[in-house]
């Protein structure tokens, strides 16, 4: 019998068994293949605006990403240098051999259950999750995180070549799907992509612009391993008309404008063939390109993720200046998956239908690892709480990003995979990368899930805030700089605090409140807030059906 | 729990016999005193003067305290029952609004906090959501619907340039290292452009004028022939006289439609020194109102004329021999035989006229033109600061102004433009 069970031992998946494990669960992680675990399935890179500040936030919890990436950055950019310390991001390239093999070690080292099988079916008995059906037999559990990623009836488009299956060479679990799909969960369809892999050997990197790692040393985590590995520089490449031109001639080859892909892909991570149709004016982009790892001849080319065929891939690569040679090792392709409904989630992540079910990750309709392995954090404590009667971890918009990703998620569902970006939180200016331990450390201690080490170094920064020499230090000054702003943002929290206390009963009928249109009925029954503050966030809503539903909400508590 | 002190205009829409402005939150009671001296026993209504911050003189008006929580809102209160007049309302309202600490209560806020600490029972609560929503969606669509869309196009156009803005300032941000954007020296420049044209918007007539009408108030000396011009204003086959309310205190409002323009029509006690308490009390309250005056019908002798910058002079009872001439300047009028009442009607609307916003222009109310300032003093201090950031988090700020103004939830609307603007992402 286990407390929890994880199934999928992705960026969710593993954070969510250690983070379980940490509060001191048996945890087993299902994952179909032991050496998945750790796996970067896109891009090699960790971090960036957003997703970096989650990766810090992830961190104070004892998350695995943050120290796993230390271990594996060979190049390493503080983004946004000159905009002020709140928006910097900090972004790694990583390893993958590395990053596998240090994600391995973490969550061989947390104490996780490593069960190598296909999952089957959740077995569902009086409304709560009590064990997983596997090839291997039935597990039985006292809660359960969903992590399995772009697993719901996931298509893959190379051109006209289509595919059944998640990833590249990996295997889709259909009963498992099906069974979530009866459950009623799954939303629509949401589309993602990833570029070709270049042979690294075949690029003239001498006519190309280079762009070096940083020359100062910073880690992900705030505790150092000591860890430093050699570091690479990157480079960029640019498109030009005669790019353009193949790319456009080959419009009618291209699932995406041929109608063959049905969902939505994200606004902000265009297919190049998206960026040549819908910016004609440009006559070029960038491509940025990132080597995979040390002993790796494998570059990826961030900036054309593209689902073209393969032919027009080549073509259209080589007609760039520095990789007119260039050999494509593999090539793009666009995945088109399923998703959950995110508004079926409480803040814990716990669906709000099945007891002890819990779901974390890209089948959430995110996109990114950081967006992913935060998830995992929260689905991973509270699973815990759950199995062991612990009190629930919540995040909140004003203390941390991974707050803000789970109440949009929950409150306003996604139309598009849903990326972290600085803009999303109305507290920008207090929730910087580098306080994210001042932020989170004391609940980071309260829930109990994290080690000496860590409480040693979050109670020694505690202390080191105390003293007089702490307005020198970088933080100190960023405190110093942002002042103003943070006090009125203090206020407008106080205000949302207020809200924040008016809870809505979940068996509250939207459309039996006095003075609720029909059409605020529906808007609110999609996002089911559970308290009028989340409700004043949810689009459309007007004031007057809140002051409706505020006094419902209150006469129904009393 | 620290909450803010609301205020707002608890009865209806002025011009009315009484106005009650309630003031209700922890600096309740220190607001009531900067306004009115000093505050009497609890529950017992006094006659105190309210002054602004200056020392001008606002109104006398009867001032009521309640402790918290024997309240209507289980907070400190403060009554002021005003004379219901438009511009004592605006002056005791703006008053308030230069404290610290205090700001115009929200829709259903008062009811919202009595509900908080207690006060209401739940089955009156019930029915006031009915009420509550009646009102603040007609609230909401006559804002908007008013000017037969004019109004919300032009607030739409300033909510996109400032959502062009607010995703300009974001994707220089979340963008770091796309060529597509950077941080863009424009954007001061086009805030600072916003910022002035809205302040221009701010500083025309609103459209409280039009709704309540234009006050025009006549004063003179006892005996002037005030009553008697009112009467035959009133009469006048071209005045339409829309409602007469009785004389409930010592002043006669006639609303009144001329040539289109609305006006409220204001007589007062006769201006001279007296001994007389209650008498002093009337004359008081009409140096007042030509203070608070609009236009000015002046009936008294021209050097006596009170100093105000829409005034006309009139020469009243110009039926009688002994007056048959009008000093310069004065206009020769008489209600008797109608005499100089059109030429006197024409001047008035004429000045009125000024004070309305032009024919077929947009309006702002006053609550749209708080939302508007808001965006405004944003947009300044975006243009004003060199940190990128704090640039960045002003436009937001304009932004939710706008939001707010027009109901609307907005980030995704700033992803869309966003993104239908920029090539981003990698």
């Amino acid at each position: 019998m286990f407390d929890v069970l994880v199934i999928g031992a992705g960026h969710a998946g593993c954070e969510a068994a250690a983070a379980a494990a940490r509060r001191g669960a048996r945890v087993g992680l299902v994952t179909f293949r032991a050496k998945d675990i750790g796996q970067m399935s896109c891009n090699p890179s960790i971090g960036g605006v957003g997703k970096g500040h989650l990766v810090r936030e992830l961190d104070v919890f004892d998350g695995l990403m943050a120290r796993a990436a230390d271990r594996a950055a060979i190049h390493r950019r503080m983004l946004n240098r000159s905009k002020g310390p709140a928006v910097q991001g900090p972004r790694f390239q990583a390893d993958r051999r590395l990053y596998r093999s240090a994600m391995a070690a973490l969550v061989a080292e947390s104490g996780v259950e490593v069960l190598v099988a296909e999952a089957l079916a959740l077995r569902i008995e009086g409304g709560r999750v009590t064990g997983l059906h596997t090839c291997a037999g039935v597990l039985g559990c006292r809660a359960l995180v969903v992590a399995t990623g772009t697993f719901l009836d996931a298509r893959i488009f190379v051109g006209d070549e289509v595919q059944e299956g998640g990833r590249r060479g990996e295997r889709a679990s259909g009963a498992l799907a099906e069974q979530v799909r009866g459950m009623g969960l799954a939303q629509g369809r949401l589309k993602t992509g990833t570029p070709p892999r270049l042979d690294g050997r075949t690029i003239d990197w001498s006519c190309l612009e280079e762009q070096p790692s940083d020359l100062d040393h910073w880690t992900m985590s705030s505790l150092d391993e000591g860890i430093r590995v050699p570091q690479l520089a990157c480079a960029i490449a640019r498109t030009n008309g005669r790019t353009h031109e193949i790319i456009r001639s080959a419009f009618d080859r291209s699932p995406l404008f041929a109608g063959a892909i049905e969902g939505r892909g994200p606004r902000y991570c265009p297919s190049i063939e998206d960026k040549v149709k819908r910016f004609a004016d440009r006559d070029s982009h960038q491509i940025f390109l990132e080597p995979e790892g040390l002993e790796d001849h494998l570059v990826y080319p961030n900036g054309v993720s593209t689902s073209l065929p393969a032919d027009v891939q080549r073509a259209f690569l080589r007609s760039v200046e520095g990789l007119e040679r260039v050999e494509v090792v593999r090539p793009g392709y666009a995945v088109e998956y399923e998703f959950v409904d995110p508004r079926r989630l409480r803040s814990t992540l716990e669906t709000t239908d099945i007891a002890g079910l819990f779901l974390a990750g890209q089948i959430n309709g995110t996109t990114g690892y950081e967006e992913a392995a935060a998830q995992g954090l929260a689905a991973g404590l509270n699973a815990a709480a759950h199995a062991l009667a612990l009190d629930k971890v919540q995040f909140d918009r004003r203390t941390s990003y991974i707050g803000v990703m789970i109440d949009d998620l929950t409150l306003q569902g996604v139309s598009e995979p849903y990326r972290m970006m600085t803009a999303r939180a109305e507290y920008r200016l207090a929730l910087r990368a580098d306080n994210a331990t001042t932020r989170l450390g004391m609940a980071a201690i309260e829930a109990k899930c994290v080690k000496d080490r860590r409480r040693d170094q979050i109670e020694n920064h505690f202390e080191r805030r105390a003293r007089s020499t702490w307005s020198d230090t970088e933080e100190g000054k960023a405190d110093f700089l942002y002042a103003p702003y943070l006090e009125r943002q203090e206020r407008e929290w106080e205000a949302v605090q207020r809200d924040a206390r008016v809870t809505i009963p979940a068996w509250l009928e939207f459309a039996s409140v006095p003075g609720i249109s029909t059409e605020m009925a529906e808007r609110l029954e999609h996002a089911r807030p559970e308290t009028l503050d989340q409700a004043s966030r949810i689009r459309g809503v007007t004031p007057a059906a809140l002051s409706a539903l505020y006094v419902a909400a209150s006469r129904r508590a009393a | 729990m620290s909450a803010d002190t609301i205020f707002a205009l608890s009865s209806g829409r002025p011009p009315a016999a009484v106005s009650i402005i309630r003031v209700s939150g922890p600096g309740a009671h220190g607001a009531g005193r900067r306004l009115a001296g000093s505050l009497p026993d609890v529950r017992i209504a006094a006659l105190r003067t309210l002054r602004d911050e200056a020392g001008g003189r606002l109104d006398d008006a009867l001032v009521l305290r309640f402790d918290r929580p024997a309240s209507s809102t289980g907070e400190d209160i403060v009554e002021f029952h005003c004379h219901g007049g438009r511009a004592v309302v605006d002056a005791v309202l703006s008053a308030l609004a230069e404290i610290e600490g205090l700001r115009p209560a929200h829709p259903g806020e008062f009811t919202r906090r009595a509900f908080e600490n207690g006060r209401i029972d739940l089955t009156e609560a019930e029915g006031l959501a009915d009420l509550i929503e009646a009102e603040t969606e007609f609230q909401r669509k006559s804002a908007l619907a008013m000017a037969e869309g004019g109004l919300k196009r032009q607030i739409e156009q300033w909510q996109k340039r400032v959502l062009i803005l607010s995703a300009q300032a974001e994707a220089a941000i979340d963008y770091a290292e796309d060529d597509d954007v950077g941080t863009d020296p424009t954007l001061a420049k086009e805030c600072f452009e916003l910022a002035r044209e809205l302040g221009e918007w701010l500083g025309r007539p609103r459209i409280e004028p039009l709704k309540d009408g234009v006050r025009v108030v006549i004063a003179g000396p006892p005996n002037a022939g005030k009553s008697s011009l009112i009467n035959a204003i009133a009469g006048q086959e071209r005045a339409i006289v829309t409602d007469i309310p009785g004389t409930t205190r010592d002043q006669i409002e006639v609303p009144l439609s001329l040539g289109g323009i609305p006006i409220l029509l204001t007589d007062t006690a006769g201006l001279r020194e007296s001994d007389d308490t209650i008498e002093r009390i009337g004359i008081n309250r009409a140096r007042s109102l030509v203070e608070g005056a609009d236009v000015l019908l002046w009936l008294g002798e021209t050097k006596e004329a009170p100093g105000h910058s829409r005034r006309i002079l009139v020469h009243p009872r110009a039926d009688l021999a002994e007056r048959a001439t009008a000093p310069e300047g004065s206009l020769a009028v008489s209600s008797v035989t109608g005499a100089g009442l059109d030429e006197l009607l024409a001047r008035t609307s004429e000045l009125a006229a000024s004070l309305l916003p032009d024919e077929g222009a947009i309006a702002l109310n006053r609550r749209q033109a708080a939302h508007v300032a808001e965006a405004q003093g944003a947009l300044e201090a975006a243009a004003a600061t060199n940190e990128f950031v704090f640039a960045a988090e002003n436009v937001r700020a304009a932004r939710v102004a706008f939001d707010r103004l027009t109901g609307r939830a907005g980030m995704e609307d700033v992803l869309d433009s966003l993104f239908g603007r920029f090539c981003l992402g990698k």
